[in-house]
């Protein structure tokens, strides 16, 4: 039995929640506000939160300015492209070492995650001149290839939680009825890990999405992702507060989206499973 | 437990992962090592000559490394401090029996999907701009002289900006983490006589012990190495302040284009790195059953 | 169809070994039981045969044929899992059809298959949900559908019951007895419920630390225990056994009888004791009786239904000669 809780306190626990949320959520709010300013009222003192004039002169400015939906579309082949190669690697893996586990089960696997330690600042120079010479420097394919190796050990780690959790039992069942090996884990479980497997493919798109140590250091013109559209406003146009705010809005919006959507999934893949 | 079919199947199937991560540890790695003892400037191609220890040399002992090493450090505990502690009483609070639950979470937690590059340059530009910025405006308006934050307080400006993008993240975790915690025990503890703050330290905390692990472990992978904000922001700047040991080898190998000091500076950022790696996988070793 | 031969089978995990050598012969249409205590490898024994587990050394024929290496799969077996490991993500009718459909077999007899499986298990009217909203005993039947629709040579069941409420229990022994005596296919069945074990099985295997303690029929587990192991295990309550002074009258180092055939008394008998804890059952009722000098634990004793001695009371035990069972130093039956 829940005690019963008192009005008076439950509304003072949401008043307190509602402010805090609101002061963290600010900035994109006002992001998002300001990016429908011009560039005058952008910097107005005091600044205007509603009652001004909304328009998208901002969004055709940058439009004008540069190729959103190009770099848009890298960013879409960068995340998607890398989640996908990296899930085609980590599924097998986090088979055997989930359902057919060794002794040395234990060591891989923290073996795999500390490759996630080498800071990438450390092999920084070797993958720039591999990459200059092997002409993937400011490719999309390169980006792939780079950022399924950062994100495989976590993509390991999570299927590894998740297909934890079935039973042995149903495996061994599928191979009692005959199963093969191809079909016990494309008929039994994928299919039973299709929600681990959603939000393990979710977490990684935002990763990669976000992921702004790479992209930016080796994409120039031609392959680079929203992060490095953003990173083009640094000076002097950042002083142009429309204009950042509606690159900003364009650069966040499709994937805070994705997130609102998919948070609870989110979490149990964040968590490593360590968390229930 | 299983047949020998069953283990050839495993091995093969789990070799494609392993080769892949082996060929990412160790070509780049190699690499970088044999570099590190070069003197190897990009500017100057084919002019490649053995340099035994100088480029550690000139990298250890320029004043720069300790302020970045400083830096580093400095940047990583202060996150890590804000948003656990932050996320703890943040998840704490929305635990309680509030209305509109869902929206408070959705408004929390949407820093986290913000890439780096956008939240430092709004929060550089439309925040903490001594003239125009957001913050500067609510200072004049309360008669207090604006503060230039990435002029004075250029490091903790850099830790606030990281800090709202990573508190989500704590808070979510550790949300899901007192949520689990069984209501009983709070009552037995209660019927026991322990009180509010006994309450929070001998039952609610330790029950977060795994929560906050992760968090922290996390956290550190990807704070050890943060780029974009600082690029976009100060550029390491004014000075060394806010240079960590990530932007100091970006600056020596991509800027100065000398390949054999930043190669020098990355194994050494490495070897940092499985310094704290060695602790964290201790840590996770004991708190993460696997 | 459905001869089993092992063949000084052995299997170690690592330094453990789990089953020393062990042969065992299991004949077509046997109800097999394995039944132990747990840890005594009766479940390894089972995936041994099963194939989910490699033999360390030995041989296991199926049907005259060496299927010692052969996969799961190709071993014409059906097994029914503790779990039950219904696919979660399947309706009853495609975990059904599962196997059928892994058989590459086509559309039209998959179909009547299932739907005769169906019916015999009373499933029709379930047959469109999912694992998940069925009760135990359902997910029970569906899981020994799976395996009926393969007509396989034999089924597995490993502890299939345990999972399931008493009164479930009870009813799907019958059905699973019932379903024996139609199909007349060989089951070997895995349990620690000794009751179980006497209920359903043509032939009982005892198992203890993964040596077969004995072979039989329930009723020759029941009447003749080949040693102290057997005698404890099988018979509810178990048998009373005590050595010593009493045992040394009868030739033997240890003497044991089962509690039903004790005649009690309250005015003279061959042993003297106080009624401790009484346990009225309504048909019959069974005395902890304390201080008989026999054996530190107390000795059991069933008595009719209504029989009026109470805690504190003074009775008097006498064994029925013909039921003593006496065993040797090692424990082995002296005939």
């Amino acid at each position: 039995m829940a005690r019963a809780v008192t009005t008076q306190r439950k509304i003072a626990f949401t008043a307190a929640a509602w402010l805090i949320g609101l002061l963290i959520f600010f900035p994109i709010l006002w992001t998002f506000l300001t990016s429908f300013k011009t560039e005058g009222e952008a910097i107005a003192s005091p600044p205007s939160f509603l009652f001004f004039d909304w328009n998208l002169s901002a969004y055709e400015a940058v439009n004008e300015r540069s190729d959103y939906p190009k770099h848009f579309f890298n960013s879409v082949v960068i995340s998607f492209g890398s989640t996908a190669l990296a899930l085609l690697i980590a599924i097998p893996a986090a088979w055997s070492m989930a359902f057919v586990p060794a002794k040395r089960t234990k060591d891989v696997l923290m073996w795999m995650l500390s490759t996630k330690m080498l800071p990438p600042v450390g092999v920084l120079i070797p993958i720039y001149l591999i990459f200059r010479d092997t002409g993937l420097l400011d490719t999309r394919l390169g980006l792939v290839i780079i950022l399924t190796l950062i994100n495989l050990p976590i993509i390991i780690w999570m299927l590894f939680t998740y297909f934890r959790e079935i039973p042995g039992e149903i495996l061994e069942a599928a191979r009692m009825d005959g199963a093969s090996l191809k079909s016990e884990i494309l008929h039994v479980l994928t299919p039973m890990a299709v929600p681990g497997i959603a939000s393990t493919v979710l977490l990684n798109v935002i990763l990669a999405w976000n992921e702004a140590f790479w992209t930016l250091n080796l994409t120039a013109a031609n392959a680079a992702p929203l992060t490095a559209f953003i990173a083009s406003f640094s000076s002097p146009e950042g002083l142009f507060y429309a204009k950042l705010s509606a690159a900003s809005t364009m650069a966040i919006a499709p994937i805070l989206i994705v997130g609102w959507f998919s948070q609870k999934q989110l979490v149990r893949g964040l968590t490593f499973g360590a968390v229930k | 437990m299983a047949t020998q079919h069953s283990r050839t199947a495993a091995r093969f199937m789990i070799s494609p992962a392993v080769i892949v991560l082996l060929g990412w540890m160790l070509i780049p790695l190699g690499m970088t090592i044999y570099f590190s003892f070069l003197f190897y400037n990009l500017l100057q191609p084919g002019q490649e000559s053995f340099a035994g220890w100088m480029n550690y040399r000139f990298f250890l002992t320029d004043p720069s490394f300790l302020d970045a090493i400083q830096n580093t450090l400095l940047l990583v505990g202060g996150v890590l401090v804000i948003t656990s502690v932050g996320g703890i009483l943040l998840a704490l609070l929305l635990d309680q029996p509030i209305w509109g639950q869902g929206i408070v979470r959705i408004l929390v937690i949407a820093p986290f999907f913000v890439m780096p590059t956008v939240s430092a340059l709004v929060w550089k530009n439309m925040f903490m701009n001594p003239v125009n910025g957001l913050f500067a405006f609510f200072a004049k308006n309360l008669g207090f002289q604006p503060i230039d934050f990435f002029a004075h307080v250029p490091l903790a400006s850099i830790i606030g900006i990281v800090s709202w993008q990573w508190l989500p993240f704590a808070t979510l975790i550790l949300l899901t983490a007192v949520q689990s915690l069984d209501s009983e025990q709070l009552e037995a503890a209660e019927m026991d006589g322990a009180g509010a703050l006994n309450r929070f330290f001998y039952i609610i905390l330790p029950h977060l012990a795994r929560a906050i692990t992760v968090v922290i472990l996390i956290q550190t992978i990807f704070l050890l190495s943060i780029f974009a904000e600082i690029l976009v922001t100060t550029n390491g700047g004014p000075g060394t302040a806010t240079t960590n040991l990530t932007f100091l080898v970006y600056i020596q190998s991509l800027l100065q284009f000398d390949v054999g000091g930043g190669s020098a500076g990355g194994v050494i950022a490495i070897i940092l790195a499985n310094i704290v790696a060695i602790f964290l996988m201790r840590m996770i070793g004991k708190n993460l059953d696997i | 169809m459905g001869r089993i031969t092992l063949n000084q089978v052995t299997k170690s995990f690592g330094d453990v070994n789990v089953i020393p050598p062990l042969d065992l012969e299991i004949d077509e249409g046997e109800f097999v039981v394995f039944v132990g205590p747990s840890g005594c490898g009766k479940s390894t024994l089972l995936r041994l045969i099963a194939g989910l587990e490699d033999v360390t050394s030995g041989r296991i024929d199926i049907d005259g044929q060496d299927a010692t290496a052969l996969p799961p799969a190709k071993r014409q077996l059906a097994m029914v899992f503790q779990s039950y490991a219904l696919y979660p993500h399947m309706s009853v009718r495609k975990n059904i059809a599962f196997p059928l459909k892994m058989a590459k077999m086509d559309k039209a007899e998959i179909d009547r298959r299932v739907g005769n499986a169906a019916k015999v298990l009373n499933l029709s009217d379930y047959i469109d949900r999912r694992p998940g909203q069925l009760s135990g005993g359902q997910r029970q039947r569906v899981a020994i559908g799976r395996a009926i629709v393969r007509e396989p040579a034999a089924f597995l069941f490993d502890e299939p019951l345990s999972n399931l409420d008493a009164a479930l229990r009870v009813g799907m022994r019958l059905e699973i007895s019932e379903l024996h005596n139609r199909l007349k296919t060989t089951m070997v069945y895995v349990t620690h419920d000794q009751v179980e074990a006497m209920t359903m099985a043509d032939k009982i295997v005892v198992l203890n630390a993964g040596v077969i303690e004995q072979v039989g029929s329930p009723l020759e587990l029941y009447r003749s225990p080949r040693n102290t192991f057997v005698a404890g295990f099988i018979g509810s309550p178990k048998m009373n056994l005590f050595g010593e002074a009493e045992a040394a009258k009868h030739n033997a180092a240890t003497m044991g009888v089962r509690p039903e055939h004790i005649q009690v008394s309250a005015e003279s008998g061959d042993w003297k004791g106080t009624v401790g804890v009484a346990e009225h059952l309504g048909s019959d009722t069974f005395f902890h009786v304390h201080d008989t000098g026999l054996a530190d634990d107390p000795i059991t004793v069933r008595a009719g239904g209504e029989v009026s001695l109470h805690n504190g009371d003074t009775v008097y035990l006498t064994p029925e000669a013909d039921k003593v069972h006496r065993f040797d130093a090692d424990g082995a039956r002296i005939a």
